[in-house]
């Protein structure tokens, strides 16, 4: 069995210690560890924390490869310090079936850069009407727990009453996309006064708020639990806030992008500020850091959604919507929640692994770092800061929203179950 | 630098008052026997049209042929761009055969901005109408026509719309020309008045700079020109306004309301006109209405642009003329108009 001796880390951002990995475990964490037959890993003052899960990736396979493949979306999570992916449902075919969540699960084993959890569609072909075979998903090797129709909304209440109290059976969980269709026909941009002024169709806030209290009442009608995703409002914020403390049971995530980017970007027409939801407003912004720090919002979710050259190069109303984010999420968590003194770094490992591993139910993720516990791990440089240079991305695509812009930390170590996956911000 | 026309808002009140100035010296040329002039000869325009719109088109058309430029004419349909090809290719393809400036009329709000600032291509760009965004030659020969008619043809010369009570009427939301001539009109001076059933205007329009009512009646005693904006029949099926009728009872302007207004005052409309719907038959043919010079001054103004943009160092007119050439009153070369976002 190898051995590393990672010395000298801040775990969790306390006081440095050592922490030697043993095999596929951690063997023990303490002060002044025997490096004996140990491979040592220098730390110097890096932050290590447990590894990073993100509950929202699409890994574009099967169906958009020219985007992203299950190997360049992984690659990219280990470079972005992730041990563990969720990966969004809307590929072509759809993974609303056994089969199709089973094969994006194996890719993700054979490739093992960090391990590939699929999501299931909630519908058949993400189209809000007929449920997919959500039981078949769960028992298939995928172990599916996870059901959601990112993209789209599910918009039917009946349909969506009866997904959460259908995986209630198998203690699943609903991750809505939360967009009222009907408010948003055309939507390109959040309504506002800057769509108002470029004449872009708006995308109202109260699309994505009333959908979020309708889906926490039904979830409190029939006991089940719902998970949002992407919430970007200060009212998503509120309503949640009444849900939690209501008793309601559910979970929700911000994005890396909606905790720093603002709709003022869009006045460039730059199509890389195009995602759903859409970039709000400051208001918006500091009420989600807020809702994060006080755990309103649980975890942070990159929706890590890669669109190839041609589909940014153009005229907004032309171009797909989404950004990549593995690869930067962590640095802009760092800028917005720690350097603004938000979040300690265990809160970091709590909002980014702790958290998604427990919602999505990732076995062996999030744990703490502690002695007998599976080497899950992230170092993290938090003096560095650089410039982002797409070039130097591990994903596929380059839609990314920052590049040029100066942001701090760096990963410079990922290992998944004692292997490493990331030395010195190179792949393994 | 830049030498683009994208949006209203990027002119200076120097910029939009020289080249209203320009647009009057180009006016003269149209009362000459030979309505020509060779400034643009040996350059070539494309009239980009992705959206049909035959009336901005042979306008920006006969701008530029009485310039003397190189004409060429590509509509979408039927075009490589009905097979997919892209906005930047399309662009590119046409720049390498040798265009000097190109006059975009895209469905995409935004498109002539990307045009002119992706480095795609370094030809000059001209919005002719994006999306529910801008439409810059609109609003300019808008404000022409208000500066003739409420300053004077000549005694507007150099002269802005200063303390002049402008009110636009109909469908905001939807619009481009509404968007463009707030920009342009506050820019000149004047007060600008939205009038349209809430439906109709965007969320975020009080942060415009101008007034917003939903009441026409109590609006039009106080207008020096009152602008209707065409509504599209179809809007009443999304649930805009109920039905034909209602709108044009609450917002449409007939010979009862003209009469409420300012005996000065003119009625506007940028055409097409759908009579009996935001116009009466009455109102729009009667000797208040500037339709149709509009679409005159629409000429004048486009070729002003085109000068301005693309016309180098020459006066536009080469004899003496009532007013100054604009070779001495040029105070701000075009090619600092400012296009940079605000």
């Amino acid at each position: 069995m190898s051995k590393i001796l990672i010395r000298g880390a801040k775990v969790l951002g306390g006081e440095p210690q050592d922490v030697l990995i043993n095999g596929s475990a951690i063997e023990a964490v303490g002060q002044g560890l025997s490096d004996e037959g140990a491979e040592v890993v220098e730390a110097g003052g890096k932050v290590l924390l447990s590894g990073l899960v993100d509950l929202h990736t699409h890994l574009r396979e099967p169906g958009r490869e020219d985007s992203e493949t299950v190997l360049t979306g992984t690659r990219a999570a280990a470079s972005g310090g992730y041990t563990a992916v969720f990966a969004m449902a809307n590929t072509f075919p759809v993974a609303d079936t056994a089969g199709v969540v089973e094969q994006v699960y194996r890719l993700g084993q054979e490739h093992g850069y960090c391990d590939v959890q699929p999501i299931g569609a909630v519908t058949v072909g993400l189209e809000g009407k007929k449920l997919a075979e959500l039981g078949a998903m769960h028992e298939s090797a995928a172990g599916v727990t996870v059901f959601s129709d990112d993209g789209k909304c599910v918009d039917d209440a009946v349909i969506m009453r009866r997904a959460l109290e259908y995986v209630k059976a198998f203690g699943g969980v609903v991750a809505q996309h939360a967009q009222e269709p009907r408010l948003t026909e055309g939507a390109q941009m959040n309504e506002g006064v800057v769509s108002a002024e470029l004449g872009l169709g708006g995308w109202p806030a109260v699309a994505e708020e009333s959908i979020i209290a309708r889906d926490v009442l039904l979830a409190e009608h029939v006991g089940s639990r719902v998970h949002i995703c992407h919430l970007s409002t200060a009212g998503s914020v509120e309503i949640v806030r009444w849900a939690k403390s209501r008793g309601i049971d559910v979970t929700a995530e911000v994005t890396p992008h909606h905790l720093l980017l603002t709709d003022e970007l869009v006045r460039s027409y730059n199509p890389v500020y195009k995602v759903n939801p859409p970039l709000r407003t400051e208001r918006d912004v500091l009420a989600l850091r807020e809702a994060l720090a006080d755990g309103t919002i649980d975890i942070v979710a990159t929706d890590h959604a890669p669109h190839p050259h041609e589909d940014k190069d153009c005229e907004w109303a032309a171009a797909a919507m989404g950004m990549v984010g593995l690869e930067t999420a962590l640095s802009v968590v760092q800028e917005t929640m720690v350097d603004t003194g938000l979040l300690t770094w265990a809160g970091v490992a709590d909002r980014m692994s702790v958290k998604p591993a427990q919602i999505g139910q990732a076995k062996g993720h999030g744990r703490p770092v502690s002695a007998g516990e599976p080497a899950n791990l992230t170092l993290v440089d938090t003096e560095y800061r650089g410039s982002v240079d797409p070039a130097g991305f591990a994903s596929r695509s380059r839609n990314t929203p920052y590049e040029g812009r100066e942001l701090p930390g760096r990963v410079t170590h990922t290992w998944l179950r004692g292997k490493a996956t990331l030395v010195d911000g190179n792949l393994a | 630098m830049q030498r683009h026309l994208i949006s209203a808002a990027d002119l200076t009140r120097d910029d939009a008052v020289l080249i209203l100035d320009t647009a009057e010296e180009m006016a003269r040329v149209a009362d000459r026997p030979i309505k020509k002039l060779p400034t643009l000869r040996g350059r070539t325009v494309v009239n980009l049209f992705f959206e049909d719109s035959t009336r901005t088109r042979i306008s920006f058309e006969a701008a530029e042929k009485r310039l003397s430029a190189d004409v060429i004419n590509f509509s979408a349909k039927g075009s490589s761009v009905s097979k997919g090809e892209s906005l930047k290719d399309t662009a590119q393809t046409l720049e390498a055969m040798g265009v000097d400036a190109v006059v975009i009329r895209h469905g995409a709000s935004g498109a002539p901005y990307r045009l002119a600032n992706s480095g795609w291509i370094d030809a000059a760009v001209i919005n002719a109408g994006d999306g529910t965004h801008q439409h810059p030659t609109q609003a300019l020969l808008d404000a022409f026509t208000m500066r003739r008619r409420l300053v004077g043809r000549d005694a507007g010369i150099g002269q802005d719309l200063a303390g002049k009570r402008i009110t636009i009427v109909g469908d905001i939301l939807h619009g481009r020309v509404a968007r463009s001539n707030v920009d342009l009109l506050h820019t000149l001076g004047a007060e600008v008045t939205l009038v349209a059933p809430p439906t109709l205007l965007p969320i975020g329009v009080e942060t415009w700079p101008c007034e917003v009512s939903y009441d026409l009646d109590s609006t039009l005693p106080k207008s020096d020109a009152v602008m209707m904006l065409r509504v599209q029949r179809e809007r009443m099926n999304a649930a805009f306004f109920p039905t034909e009728r209602e709108y044009s009872r609450r917002y449409g302007l007939d010979g009862d309301r003209m009469a409420k207004m300012p005996e000065h005052a003119i009625v506007m409309h940028p055409g097409p006109m759908v009579r009996g719907m935001e116009i009466t038959a009455e109102v729009a043919d009667s000797e208040r209405c500037t339709a149709i010079e509009q679409v005159a001054n629409g000429v004048s103004t486009r070729m002003a642009v085109l000068y301005l943009l693309l016309g180098g160092n020459e006066p536009a007119v080469a004899h003496p003329s009532p007013t100054t050439t604009l070779a001495t009153r040029r105070s701000a070369p075009a090619s600092e108009f400012r296009t940079e976002e605000k």
